[in-house]
């Protein structure tokens, strides 16, 4: 349809009056749009602005430069949490997709009980945050959960205790956000596994294609525009992990899980350092970008070569 | 339909699929143990084990009597916070969301496809850039602390969501109906009413879902910009576990986790399959 | 006054001209199909007329009222869609009554209405249906019965016939046929099936590219195209299009074939007096054809039997289709389901030159005395 909204109003009567009679209308599209649009903008570009002064427990104008964001990127607070960052996305994504796509693949033989087991490994997409990291807190905790657990039986001497190790405790946040989340992945895959056109694998059988060749060359190629879906989904998710931190860990011990949303929240709410939660705000959102941007390109050209096919 | 690909070694499969649906089971079947067991009796094992007795009194102090920051009152007024929050605004998020995805995608106006490209922005903003900014807001309109503010607050972001899904719903609704329809001299809210929203309980249950367990779970702005009293019950965990610390109560403490989680876990066994056609919609934005 | 009259629309979608300059007149009680292959513009052209889109410029009457600025609602048109476009939430009582409730009509009035239309399609059965449980077909008359309830001054039809399957498609075009003949009333169809624009319209348009090759009724389309594109689009098998080259003889013109030995002189009908000695292109319809035994009807001395090789025939049932060699040209020739040339051999046919089309080769137009 090529119709437009203002081009219905030509008709014949007075524009006012047109104009008038479609208010409600204008109404309805426009104001949630506008909303939604206006408040994302200026709120981006609010931040941004904060991010450029030297505004510390309220907002004031004035510019320095970039000295928030070299002041900000200085603290060890912020190198370890964006080293952490770079550590927990990496293990996270990587073991998530893994983990999602085992379980696509053994879900797609056609087992029984496909429902229920899908059902099991998707459930934890359905908790907050907050409770899995609880939950996980008391699990992975040295004096309460498995070690403990182990301890009792009678080996006395194993140790899992990642929760209070500074070296292993980013792992627990790998862990728990594994848990949380590969249910996700496995569904986009298993949905990606199931749309594998039916002549392509009657085709490989016929070529004898064994079940192992039958993945490796046949099923999972057509995956990977899947794939790269899911790991800018779950690096999104990475990248802004908050709450999950704060129950599992609270960042510590020390600084160990501390991660940039951390520091942002930090900054702007318990130092009071406006400015400079601001500029570390827009270097998560630069972060984020990192990711988005070459995402986004590679979907347009993909998107114009179907166009062109 | 396929045939199975793995003839042989179909055991294997079992084996290891059911062995991670036990691992994926396990914290879940902990809660659920420990809220039933005594803080004695956690404390003398672990956190892992069957009840020897069932404390079934965990889920009467988790509701309405432990005390978090010198308020014995339970998890309950958190939970009605929550409620409070959640409902309005994924009512409200979803009926905005639906006419404007109906206008987007049903008619043309000028800077439509703009604006919705900026509105869909929104699903990539993080959080962090809108916290300052919505603590300035609600403070000069007087929101601060109010359950009222977080329903501002999710609802106008929850637009982007439910923008995005009823608007992808809706261009799937064929032109030549809206042709028809503008011929027969329906206008703008009388299509809506007669014709698209007949045909959107699908795409709504995906997205009151969705907004539900996305606001129900939400933390940050809770957490921002509520306290004591007026937080939901997000806040409120973490509230508690601090509270807790110095005399541990995990059977209490599992109680709370259980029913905190319980109208989320609800809503994913009742409604399955229209939470995982929202995940996947969501994923495909 | 004309019933619809398209005065030099355009249409552009940014640097695209879709339209370019259309105009065309139909009288009340016209049956105008708007044919041409996709992307020619003829629906462009209907969503304008219906108020669907708007020109870029030019102007549409209705009933010799301007309705450039009028609302589709408000054109006095109906409109059935390719799709059907049944609202699929509404039964069929409510589909064919919505307009009426847009209009608030009162209920007695529109079930009056009803009741008549759906005698008329003979849906009565269907009203408390919902779209979803209708066959092709009933979508197809629950559509009409939406657009025949308006009783407007003009019908819009945008391919109605083509998701049918072709048996379905033979039966309801004889019906929109018979219900045009039993209501006169007057209709815009749109289709890029010639078959439904030969059988069913009183004037047919083609379009090509945004431009109206020919208007006219359709005996003169099919045996005086235009131009080479309507001799090409209009009929199956295409009529055939062969170089030939124009001689003067002491009886008339002639349009020869080939070289040497095996050139082919047909007789021209027609004076063409500044084109002797010049390369045109010569169109006959496969039809004209034929074996030698057939009869001519009252001119057979404007019939002239030659012979030519047959590379291979397509017996289709109801009649053969040959391929030949006329001159060197290849060309197509309709004999007798009961008679099947050897391929490879020469056989005898019969060319009616009365049906001899000219075109100049280098505009494609039709070449007039």
């Amino acid at each position: 349809m090529t119709h437009t909204v203002a081009a219905e109003t030509r008709t014949g009567r007075p524009v006012t009056f047109g104009i008038l009679r479609r208010l409600p209308e204008h109404l309805a599209i426009w104001v949630p749009l506008l909303l939604s649009a206006g408040h994302l903008v200026s709120f981006a570009l609010w931040t941004v602005w904060i991010s450029f002064t030297p505004s510390t427990l309220v907002p004031v104008s004035g510019w320095v430069g970039l000295r928030n964001y070299t002041a900000v990127m200085a603290t060890r607070n912020w190198q370890i949490a964006f080293d952490n960052l770079l550590l927990f996305g990496c293990g996270f994504v990587l073991l998530s997709l893994l983990t999602g796509l085992l379980l696509a693949v053994l879900l797609d033989q056609r087992i029984r009980g496909e429902n229920v087991l899908r059902s099991i490994f998707l459930y934890p997409i359905a908790l907050s945050f907050v409770v899995t990291g609880t939950v996980w807190s008391w699990l992975l905790n040295p004096g309460l959960g498995i070690q403990k657990l182990v301890n009792d039986i009678g080996w006395t001497s194993f140790r899992f205790d990642w929760l209070i190790d500074r070296d292993m405790a980013i792992w627990t946040i790998v862990i728990a956000a594994v848990w949380q989340s590969s249910g996700f992945a496995m569904a986009l895959f298993l949905a990606g596994l199931r749309s594998v056109d039916a002549d392509l694998i009657k085709a490989a059988q016929i070529d004898g294609a064994g079940p192992i060749r039958m993945y490796r060359r046949v099923i999972l190629p057509t995956l990977w525009p899947i794939t790269v879906t899911v790991v800018v989904i779950q690096l999104q998710f990475a990248i802004t992990t908050f709450d999950l931190v704060r129950a599992l860990t609270g960042g510590g011990p020390g600084l160990a899980t501390q991660l940039p949303a951390l520091v942002v929240y930090d900054l702007m709410f318990q130092r009071g350092l406006l400015a400079r939660g601001a500029a570390a705000a827009v270097l998560m959102l630069l972060i984020l970008l990192a990711v988005l941007l070459p995402y986004a390109g590679w979907r347009y050209l993909q998107r114009r070569q179907a166009a062109h096919a | 339909m396929r045939d199975r690909i793995f003839a042989p070694s179909r055991m294997l499969i079992y084996l290891v699929v059911w062995l991670i649906a036990t691992a994926w089971l396990v914290p879940f079947v902990v809660v659920v143990l420990n809220s039933l067991r005594t803080a004695e009796e956690i404390a003398q094992t672990s956190m892992i084990g069957w009840p020897k007795q069932w404390a079934w009194s965990n889920y009467v102090t988790a509701w309405a009597e432990f005390c978090v920051a010198q308020t014995c009152a339970g998890i309950r007024p958190y939970m009605l916070n929550s409620a409070i929050v959640t409902i309005p605004a994924t009512i409200i998020s979803t009926m905005l969301g639906a006419v404007a995805g109906y206008a987007v995608s049903l008619w043309r106006f000028r800077g439509d496809q703009w604006i919705y490209g900026i509105v869909t922005l929104g699903i990539f903003l993080p959080q962090q850039m809108r916290l300052l900014p919505w603590t300035i807001v609600l403070r000069d309109v007087g929101l601060i602390n109010t359950l009222t503010g977080l329903v501002v607050i999710h609802t106008i972001q929850g637009l982007s969501f439910t923008t995005l899904f009823c608007r992808n719903y809706y261009v799937a609704i064929p032109p030549e109906l809206m042709r028809a329809a503008r011929i027969d001299g329906a206008g703008f809210f009388r299509i809506f009413w007669r014709i698209v929203l007949p045909l959107s309980p699908p795409i709504l249950i995906v997205t009151v879902i969705w907004q539900f367990t996305h606001i129900w779970n939400e933390f940050l702005y809770g957490v921002t910009f509520t306290t004591g009293q007026q937080q939901p019950v997000t806040a409120a965990l973490i509230a508690l576990s601090a509270a807790i610390a110095d005399i541990p109560q995990h059977g209490v403490q599992s109680a709370a986790v259980m029913i905190a989680a319980l109208p989320t876990l609800l809503i994913y066994v009742l409604g399955g399959r229209y939470f995982v056609r929202g995940l996947t919609a969501g994923a495909v934005k | 006054m004309s019933a619809l009259s398209i005065r030099d629309v355009h249409k552009r979608f940014g640097p695209s001209e879709v339209l370019k300059g259309v105009s065309l007149e139909m009288g009340s009680g016209d049956f105008t199909v708007l044919v041409g292959p996709s992307g020619c513009g003829k629906s462009t052209l209907l969503n304008i007329i219906a108020g669907l889109e708007r020109q870029s410029s030019g102007s549409v009457e209705i009933g010799g009222r301007t309705v450039d600025d009028i609302a589709p609602k408000d054109r006095d048109i109906a409109m059935v869609f390719q799709s059907y476009a049944l609202y699929p939430s509404m039964t069929v009582r409510q589909n064919i009554t919505f307009g009426m409730e847009c209009r608030n009509v009162p209920r007695a009035q529109r079930e009056a209405a009803v009741s008549e239309v759906v005698r008329l399609l003979q849906i009565e059965a269907l009203l408390d249906r919902k779209p979803a449980q209708l066959s092709g077909g009933q979508r197809q008359r629950v559509a009409m019965g939406r657009a025949l309830v308006r009783n407007p001054l003009l019908f819009l039809f945008d391919e109605p016939l083509s998701n049918l399957d072709a048996q379905l498609r033979a039966e309801m075009r004889m019906e929109i046929k018979q219900l045009h003949q039993r209501l006169g009333s007057t209709i815009v169809y749109v289709t890029h099936d010639q078959i439904e624009a030969m059988t069913l319209a009183t004037r047919i348009a083609v379009m090509r590219e945004g431009v109206v090759q020919q208007f006219a009724d359709p005996e003169t389309v099919y045996n005086r195209p235009a131009n080479l594109f309507v001799a090409r689009f209009m009929g199956a098998p295409p009529m055939n299009t062969l170089p030939a080259r124009l001689e003067a003889s002491p009886s008339g013109s002639v349009a020869v074939i080939g070289h040497g030995e095996g050139e082919i002189r047909l007789p021209v009908p027609v004076e063409v007096k500044g084109w002797i000695g010049r390369e045109v292109v010569l169109g006959i319809r496969p039809e004209c054809i034929t074996e030698p035994t057939r009869h001519f009807g009252h001119a057979p001395d404007a019939v002239l039997t030659i012979a030519a090789s047959v590379e291979m025939t397509e017996p289709t049932g109801a009649e053969t289709i040959v391929v030949l060699r006329l001159g060197s040209e290849r060309a197509l020739g309709r004999v007798s389901a009961d008679l099947r040339p050897r391929v490879n051999e020469m056989a005898r046919f019969a060319i009616d030159t009365r049906k001899i089309n000219l075109f100049d080769p280098a505009t494609g137009d039709r070449i007039v005395s």
